[in-house]
């Protein structure tokens, strides 16, 4: 329990590269309980790859990170499983398996995790779905869907297991303005719902201020700024004022 | 390029690893396999039935004409019952799978991997290897002789079809006539080496699809790999399970 004290992400020192690209180069990053932090930075700078670390899809080449003040990257593949219950991730498109129906794909990690009948597990997904604004259409496949319902499914399944943490990879990504306010909406309502530590992966600003208590910029593999979006703007780092500057804020 | 045919056989190594472990630990996917095992089983039967129904008849055609001429006709069942159950509908079954079941393997695999799916069921804590790749591949080694069987007996029967409208024979005669030169060796090995068929069909589908990059491209691409290398790793296994049979079941 006393794990649980600390803050619920550590990201200290973490390199990552692919092949002779150095993505992540030294990353340090502390997100606290109940708090949402929006990681911005150009395409290709590394964001995404900083969340499937933290969840355990890719292996760092150095540094660490903990969950709840677990080490996570010398963790066995068991270990790390009961920590990925805690974490919801929510995919950059949505990532929904394409031969289940809707509630099936937020049934899927509830029949994988939770002993408790498929008739529990139909109403919880359900009910998850209708959470999200997705009242209808439960035996759908996901191709019979659009971009925006696919992300509400998408958070839908990312909330099945009860996470602690959740993580977004562009969550409003290709969506429309009015369809991506809906999402940020959402994400919003979810937080002061369920007081959950998150990271909010963007390159979109608008958004980042909209969901976020704070910003990290990424360039060339590190955070070169972190604060509210206002000390952002109050930076005379020539990057972060480009970069304000050219976001669509 | 040898260093990345080398690799290749690293990786798959590496990969029959994991399956192998993912599968004999729990929890069992029981359900994802008899999902597959309908998947594969039952919705590659007509096909296979219907390459039976064609090596039975093209056998019989082709074998009448040559034992007239040797004055061998009374052994026409014979030979085709067995050239049918010891080597035609074995190796025609593994190469109609790899075709139907590799390349559906190979492009649903794939895609799920450019789409982030496999990644969201390992975020979920599951384990594709055991969930995605042991259950593909155990059916598809299971399923084999099943359709194996089914390729052999639509191969006699047309066979018998095809040799009673040149010169009617009752179907008994024509099974008595051919069973009497068979043993069970002649019937159960080559049978039963369908098994590695199935295993190679499973294991380079999975493999392929699994590793795909390069999105939709790559996806084509290991749909195609996935039955070009699966059929050609069977007609290899081919000839050293024809030896093995040979040796130890004479």
């Amino acid at each position: 329990m006393q794990k649980d004290a600390g803050p619920a992400i550590i990201v200290k020192n973490l390199h990552k590269s692919f092949g002779r690209q150095t993505v992540l180069n030294g990353i340090d990053l502390k997100i606290g309980k109940g708090e949402t932090v929006a990681v911005l930075g150009r395409s290709g700078t590394g964001k995404s790859v900083l969340l499937k670390l933290i969840v355990g899809l890719h292996k760092p080449d150095d540094g660490s990170i903990q969950i709840h003040g677990q080490e996570i990257t010398k963790l066995s593949l068991e270990e790390l499983n009961t920590i990925r219950k805690r974490i919801g991730f929510l995919f950059q498109e949505a990532a929904l398996y394409d031969s289940l129906t809707l509630e099936d794909n937020v049934a899927f990690p509830l029949r994988r995790h939770n002993k408790i009948p498929e008739k529990e597990q139909k109403d919880r997904a359900r009910e998850l779905l209708s959470n999200v604004g997705m009242d209808k259409d439960f035996t759908k496949l996901p191709s019979q869907i659009s971009g925006g319902m696919k992300k509400r499914v998408g958070l839908a399944r990312a909330l099945a297991l009860d996470p602690d943490i959740l993580l977004f990879d562009e969550p409003t990504a290709g969506l429309d303005p009015i369809t991506a306010s809906e999402i940020e909406e959402l994400i919003l309502k979810l937080q002061e719902e369920r007081k959950t530590a998150s990271i909010v992966v963007t390159h979109d600003l608008h958004g980042a201020k909209t969901v976020s208590d704070r910003m990290a910029l990424i360039h060339e593999g590190d955070i070169v700024i972190e604060g509210t979006f206002d000390e952002l703007r109050k930076s005379d780092d020539p990057f972060v004022s480009r970069f304000l500057r050219e976001g669509k804020e | 390029m040898p260093g990345a045919f080398f690799e290749w056989f690293g990786e798959i190594g590496f990969f029959c690893g994991r399956v192998f472990r993912a599968a004999v630990t729990p929890p069992y996917e029981i359900r994802e396999l008899i999902r597959q095992l309908d998947e594969i089983g039952s919705k590659s039967a007509f096909l296979v039935l219907l390459a039976g129904a064609a090596i039975g008849v093209v056998l019989s055609l082709e074998t009448r004409n040559s034992l007239i001429r040797f004055g061998a006709k009374s052994s026409l069942p014979a030979i085709i019952m067995i050239s049918i159950v010891t080597e035609s509908g074995p190796i025609i079954t593994g190469l109609v799978v790899s075709g139907r079941v590799g390349a559906g393997i190979g492009a649903a695999l794939g895609s799920m991997r450019v789409t982030d799916q496999i990644d969201a069921m390992e975020v979920s804590g599951v384990n594709p290897y055991r969930y995605l790749a042991s259950t593909r591949i155990l059916a598809c080694a299971l399923m084999l002789p099943l359709l194996t069987l089914a390729a052999d007996f639509s191969g006699v029967v047309m066979g018998w079809v095809a040799n009673t409208i040149a010169e009617p024979m009752s179907f008994r005669l024509f099974l008595e006539t051919g069973l009497k030169h068979m043993t069970f060796n002649d019937f159960l090995p080559p049978t039963f080496k369908t098994v590695v068929f199935g295993l190679i069909i499973g294991v380079i589908s999975c493999f392929q699809g699994m590793r795909v990059r390069g999105g939709t491209e790559g996806v084509g691409r290991a749909a195609t790999s996935s039955v070009v290398l699966s059929s050609l790793f069977i007609i290899l296994a081919d000839v050293v399970l024809v030896r093995f049979i040979i040796v130890f079941f004479p």
